[in-house]
């Protein structure tokens, strides 16, 4: 667990990152199948991660983070979920052709994921250093000692005070940032190659949501790995992310590096979203939310998905589908207009 | 380092409540959802009340010369029917048994049966529930009609004509109450079942359970440290219950003359027993059916106990 300063070239299972490519995500689709209908979560999304980088997946409920995430772990709900097309590689392999047995492998020591609420994340019945152990008991075949020795090493880790006096509580008697910390703990304890947190800031309070970012960082930066943030609040990823995508409506309306994309925004759902930030500068007065709703991902309207909301809609949005493009070196926009939402 | 250092100083401020108030941070037992339970039953007089009983029965199951001397198998034909005495405690009954020792020496086959009925309910039916659940589909759909079905079946009634089928076979002592025992495990396994269907179906889509499956735990682990343990609660109260249930049913069929047998002594068998002198010698008939009784209310009300403390609503 000490060789990871540096970038690792082959990875705890002797995947090798293809050019530090650790993650592509290829032109993926998922829906779900209702009593309604077809809801269209996913339509076409590709995004890339490299090792050692942060990725952060942008965009309000429903726009389809959440089950990108999911596919990429491979733990959705297959039916009522579908991926009709799309690839998703790790270091060059297929996922969503590999059998199940060798992707559920890969979980864990290659991929691990942080869930939103870490209180329901973990099992009420063990205590938690148990559960942490049990990552070294399944994947490593530690015997009890010392997978609960390392358990409290990473407890240590994470920074819980008195770890091995709290190795034996169990997950209620912690505080929502200390099981948070926990849950991290549990995912990193493999030291996988690519860290997804979903929403790993929402359940917790501000001071604590700062803590958990630069934990998050810091490890990260320790131990190279690449980290996908999958967030609907812009305050949480400017620190910490490298690069960001923006999600609409299954669909990826921007991609840039967050520099960029907070400083000069190339599509107006991303200006809308950066406009309605509390500052605070601007006391007193209205918060500059977007109108309107996300859409039914049943009823997905033609044209450009956010035509409904966007105060740039002209006629050609209603009826043609702009593609992702690059606006500007290392940026990319889907709009029509991008050229003009990036110079005004 | 002191980056992490200045870290975990950071985190004991905003959460001081939680972790930084006990001074003894080891001294604080750590609590699980079982230690509750277990603090919670023991403060509850009818759990102390349903625990003596029951290990006075299972005393009487075990070693029966502890309570009595005088031989169940005795018959004093001459004092036939004798009433209550200083003799005979509980009187005596047409054959001239001693209805105290044999009240004693029933009690053996009433637990036997309660206890192997129930192991095997909740293994089956618990086995067969989280199969169902856990798999989801059309395994689901083929196991839920399977207990449908068996659940139509009445379950005095088909346990009956399974003991009537199987008459002939398997005489012996263990073998009448093994047969009780399947008789009563077949009949009696689809209610555990679909409890335990219903359970595993609130456990399943708890974060703790796609956590599990995120970071790489087999289907096989996260059954068993997962679903298993936090599906277990309704079933361990249910269970307690039924098992009252099961020896007032073993009763029932030993009373129908198709469960146990003479010479096999069991509460049933001598409340049938019994029967002829209703009017006349109602003894025969009270202390077999005031054990019966006080057996299946203490099981029912350590059910009870332990329902109380498992279920977090009532607290």
């Amino acid at each position: 667990m000490t060789d990871t300063t540096t970038a690792p070239t082959t990875t705890e299972m002797g995947y090798q990152p293809v050019d530090g490519r650790l993650l592509e995500v290829e032109d993926l689709f998922v829906e779900f199948s209702t009593d309604d209908g077809v809801a269209k979560a996913i339509n076409g999304v590709s995004f890339e991660l490299d090792q050692g980088e942060s990725l952060a997946i942008l965009g309000e409920s429903g726009s389809g983070k959440s089950v990108t995430a999911q596919a990429i772990m491979g733990i959705l709900d297959m039916p009522p979920a579908s991926i009709p097309s799309g690839h998703i590689r790790y270091c060059g392999q297929d996922l969503l052709t590999m059998p199940e047995e060798q992707r559920r492998k890969t979980r864990g020591p290659e991929i691990a994921m942080i869930f939103q609420d870490a209180l329901s994340s973990l099992n009420p019945v063990f205590p938690v250093g148990w559960q942490i152990a049990e990552m070294f008991r399944q994947h490593r075949g530690m015997n009890k000692s010392d997978a609960l020795e390392q358990a409290v090493r990473l407890m240590e880790r994470v920074s819980i005070p008195g770890a091995r006096q709290r190795v034996k509580a169990y997950p209620h008697q912690f505080s929502g940032g200390m099981r948070q910390r926990i849950m991290i703990a549990m995912a990193i304890a493999l030291d996988p190659a690519v860290l997804i947190a979903d929403e790993p800031t929402t359940a917790l309070d501000v001071t604590v949501q700062a803590q958990i970012m630069a934990l998050l960082q810091e490890l990260q930066e320790e131990r190279k790995m690449g980290l996908i943030l999958i967030t609907h609040d812009l305050g949480v990823v400017a620190d910490v992310a490298d690069r960001a995508v923006v999600m609409y409506a299954g669909r990826l309306v921007e991609k840039s590096d967050v520099f960029d994309l907070y400083g000069n925004p190339a599509h107006p759902y991303t200006e809308g979203l950066i406009d309605s930030i509390p500052r605070l500068d601007q006391k007193g007065g209205t918060l500059n939310a977007i109108g309107g709703l996300p859409p039914n991902l049943m009823r997905i309207p033609p044209g450009c998905p956010f035509n409904p909301r966007c105060r740039r809609a002209q006629d050609r949005c209603r009826t043609e589908v702009p593609e992702l493009r690059e606006v500007a070196p290392g940026r990319f926009s889907a709009c029509h207009f991008a050229e003009e939402v990036l110079n005004g | 380092m002191t980056d992490t250092a200045d870290t975990g100083l950071r985190t004991t401020g905003p959460e001081a409540p939680e972790t930084v108030t006990t001074p003894g941070a080891e001294a604080e037992k750590p609590r699980s959802l079982g230690a509750d339970a277990r603090r919670q039953l023991a403060k509850n007089p009818l759990f102390w009340i349903s625990a003596t009983l029951i290990t006075l029965f299972v005393l009487m199951a075990v070693w029966p010369s502890l309570f009595t001397n005088t031989d169940p198998t005795e018959a004093i034909l001459q004092e036939s029917r004798q009433l209550p005495n200083a003799d005979a405690w509980f009187g005596r009954d047409i054959q001239g048994y001693d209805v105290y020792a044999r009240t004693i020496y029933g009690a053996r086959a009433s637990i036997l049966v309660g206890v192997f009925t129930t192991t095997f309910t909740v293994l089956v039916g618990g086995a067969i529930g989280v199969i169902a659940a856990y798999s989801g589909g059309w395994v689901d759909s083929l196991v839920s009609r399977v207990t449908d079905i068996f659940f139509a079946i009445p379950f005095i009634l088909g346990a009956i004509l399974f003991m009537s089928a199987l008459s002939g076979s398997l005489t012996s002592y263990f073998g009448v109450i093994f047969k009780v025992v399947l008789a009563l495990t077949i009949f009696g396994w689809p209610s555990l079942a679909r409890l335990m269907r219903s359970s595993v179906f609130q456990v399943l889509p708890n974060d703790y359970v796609q956590a599990a499956r995120a970071l790489g735990a087999s289907p096989w682990r996260i059954v068993r440290s997962h679903i298993i343990p936090n599906a277990m609660g309704p079933m361990i109260v249910v269970a307690t219950i039924n098992l009252g249930a099961y020896i007032a049913a073993e009763a029932t069929l030993s009373f129908l003359g198709i469960g146990l047998q003479p010479p096999v002594i069991s509460w049933g068998v001598m409340i049938n027993d019994a029967i002829v002198g209703l009017r006349t010698t109602p003894h025969m008939l009270l202390f077999p059916s005031a054990f019966l009784s006080l057996t299946v209310l203490a099981f029912i009300m350590l059910g009870d106990a332990v329902r109380d403390a498992y279920d977090p609503k009532t607290r």
